[in-house]
């Protein structure tokens, strides 16, 4: 599904990436671990199509396709999702008409016909139950005063109600308390299938507990230094990075 | 002759056809006087420096029509709320049209201007309160209150709440092409009130559809308006100006609102239309525990100009303002912003807010803002923030990461800006029709229901 190959990416000149490469396949999750400073989050906004940086070298294939001059919008029109780590407040619009917004143009974009205001209140309906969201919450403006569990909530509301094909959770664990955190794993817990697959990226391994992921990568200095199954997250979580 | 020569010597003929006994008829007499003493402004004024005033100035205008023009309902039924009951006051040309019209003498007075000053029975009224705030070295003003003998008259007594909005509609016909109208507005709310007032002008043709037999000879309308308000004790007005009209058509608005202890106001000001447009909305905190709110939406294309010069004068202690406008510009438009605030030596514990946000979408442009604090007093809160720019890129990318595409994104964004202001408008029926005007003039198709 998602093929990185020698990924060197840069922003205002200086090199972030240095040569990442990663395979996803359908079913899967990921786990990319690493610390503060290694690339984490550039490469998610990579994937997703940011244009804050600059592809210098190598690849991203997205079902055999090369993705690099796709927009941030077409990549999102072909399934991919990204989980911001710092969710935009944009006040003016509310969280369900962004989100109603956000799916028609996806369906528009595909060249199929708009929701039916009916099935989108259904499902809209359905999607904030699995993640224990208030009707009250869905009126409010988008982000605007949320708390960090509410924004990552929200956050993983909206890709319920996307179904992508490959999302990218970017440090989703982080400003969640614990209950949060059990909810927004048991929701992406739900949405899980074999055909879709899910990148998580984490600087601790807490949210691993809950999402059991298939491989652990661990990115340092703008490569993947070490990858192995999930108990290779544990072992990091106990000895830190520096023994690698 | 000049504009303001030929207004001037028209004075006397104005008089002979008015009723010289009239209690007013002093104020007419000085004010144009006073009109005839300072002129109007121009550009080296600091208070007009950036509104282009001469361009509309035109020595062609006139203040009087020559006839009654009658017009279609079809053409103008989208200028009045539908869907909820309210009071109508619908001037054409500058005169009463008691057609469509919809007036009250019961709980409270909603009529017009006019029969208030002939009628004896108002003459207690009319010295109490009429020309009482206007500010005497104001030109338009004082060129309003020398020609002014129409408009809506609201009065509201003690204990009441009006149980229908008021809608105070003017309509240009366009069947003469150059005229200068000076609609006039008193509306008085006594103790412990309640009203909701929405006021807007249109003019129904521009040039090219002008009757005038010769195109080149159109000359682009132009309204000087005047509102007094007077908001007693406890009591609370909602008011609403709608400025959509069309391009040609100018207007220069003056609002003068008095509030007393324990009061509410709250102004929204529309400007989605015109050629250019001035308000200098003044609000007097003549009390304590006065809150007044201001608040604007601004979105200009082609060559508009649209100018806001506010006055919120704290007075007394323990009162609060807050001010919010927010201006989208595309093409070559240009907006104004000036925000004064006055806080006297005893105006202590006052808190004042303002805040001016433009998005600048056209390449060409402009946007002047300007706070003004003059503060007085040692132990207040006074705050003030602008902003000139573009869309948020952080903002624009979330969208899009969602799927949404470039050109929506943006519109989406843009209409957020502005729909944020419109939070306190509380009726429904109008936050509808508004938003709608707004998505429209952004020209952003939502996908939800507005």
């Amino acid at each position: 599904m998602l093929k990185i190959e020698n990924l060197h990416v840069s922003i205002d000149d200086k090199e972030i990436l240095k040569g990442l490469s990663l395979d996803v396949k359908p079913g899967e999750i990921h786990a990319i671990m690493g610390p503060n400073g290694s690339g984490k989050s550039t490469l998610s906004s990579v994937i997703a199509g940011s244009e804050d940086y600059e592809v210098v070298k190598g690849n991203i294939f997205y079902n055999d396709e090369n993705i690099e001059d796709l927009s941030a919008e077409e990549r999102a029109n072909k399934g991919i999702f990204m989980s911001f780590q710092y969710p935009v407040e944009i006040p003016g619009i509310t969280v369900t008409n962004f989100i109603k917004t956000a799916i028609n143009s996806n369906l528009k974009a595909r060249g199929e016909k708009e929701m039916p205001a009916g099935d989108m209140l259904k499902k809209i309906r359905e999607k904030s139950k699995l993640l224990e969201i208030d009707s009250k919450f869905l009126s409010r403006s988008l982000n605007e005063g949320f708390s960090g569990g509410e924004k990552k909530r929200n956050e993983i509301f909206q890709m319920a109600m996307l179904e992508p094909s490959l999302a990218i959770l970017d440090e989703t664990d982080s400003g969640l308390d614990i209950d949060a955190l059990k909810i927004v794993a048991n929701g992406v817990n739900k949405l899980k299938n074999d055909d879709n697959a899910i990148i998580i990226i984490t600087h601790y391994q807490r949210l691993l507990d809950y999402i059991l992921p298939d491989f652990v990568h661990v990115l340092q200095d703008g490569k993947i230094t070490k990858s192995g199954d999930k108990s290779l997250a544990l072992e990091l979580e106990e000895k830190g990075y520096d023994w690698i | 002759m000049s504009l303001k020569e030929k207004l001037v010597s028209s004075f006397l003929a104005f008089e002979l056809d008015t009723d010289i006994m009239s209690n007013v008829h002093k104020i007419r007499s000085q004010s144009i006087k006073e009109f005839e003493k300072i002129g109007f402004p121009n550009s080296k004024d600091e208070y007009w420096k950036y509104t282009p005033v001469k361009k509309i100035l035109n020595e062609k205008l006139t203040l009087f029509n020559k006839k009654r023009h009658l017009i279609e309902f079809d053409k103008v039924k989208d200028f009045f709320l539908n869907g909820i009951e309210s009071y109508k006051l619908v001037f054409i040309d500058g005169m009463f049209d008691p057609l469509w019209s919809d007036t009250t003498h019961e709980e409270a007075d909603v009529c017009i201007l006019s029969s208030v000053l002939e009628k004896e029975k108002y003459n207690n009224v009319i010295s109490k309160y009429y020309n009482k705030l206007v500010n005497s070295k104001e030109s338009f003003s004082l060129l309003n209150s020398s020609f002014s003998k129409e408009g809506a008259y609201v009065h509201v007594p003690k204990n009441v709440v009006l149980d229908k909005p008021v809608e105070i509609v003017h309509i240009n016909s366009g069947g003469e092409s150059s005229l200068m109208l000076q609609p006039r507005s008193l509306v008085i709310l006594e103790k412990n009130s309640k009203a909701q007032i929405i006021e807007s002008h249109y003019s129904l043709t521009g040039k090219q559809e002008s009757s005038a037999n010769n195109v080149d000879d159109f000359i682009d309308p132009l309204t000087n308006s005047l509102t007094e308000i007077h908001i007693n004790e406890n009591s609370n007005l909602d008011y609403y100006k709608i400025q959509n009209d069309v391009e040609t058509s100018s207007i220069i608005d003056n609002t003068y609102i008095d509030q007393k202890s324990n009061s509410e106001v709250s102004c929204h000001t529309f400007s989605f239309g015109g050629n250019i447009v001035r308000n200098n909305l003044n609000f007097y905190q003549n009390g304590t525990n006065v809150n007044s709110i201001l608040k604007g939406v601004t979105i200009l294309g082609t060559n508009q100009h649209t100018d806001h010069h506010t006055l919120v004068h704290h007075a007394n202690p323990n009162c609060e303002s807050y001010q919010e406008y927010k201006g989208i510009y595309d093409d070559k438009s240009t907006g104004v912003f000036n925000g004064r605030v006055v806080v006297d030596k005893i105006a202590q514990k006052i808190n004042a807010f303002q805040q001016n946000n433009n998005l600048i979408i056209g390449d060409n442009a402009t946007v002047n803002t300007k706070p003004q604090l003059e503060i007085f007093a040692d132990d207040v809160k006074c705050s003030h923030g602008c902003t000139i720019g573009q869309l948020d890129k952080e903002a624009l990318f979330y969208l899009k990461a969602r799927g949404i595409n470039e050109n929506d994104a943006k519109g989406l964004l843009t209409y957020a800006f502005a729909n944020n202001v419109l939070e306190n408008v509380k009726m429904q029926v109008l936050k509808s029709k508004i938003k709608k005007i707004i998505a429209d003039k952004i020209g952003v198709n939502l996908g939800f229901e507005l």
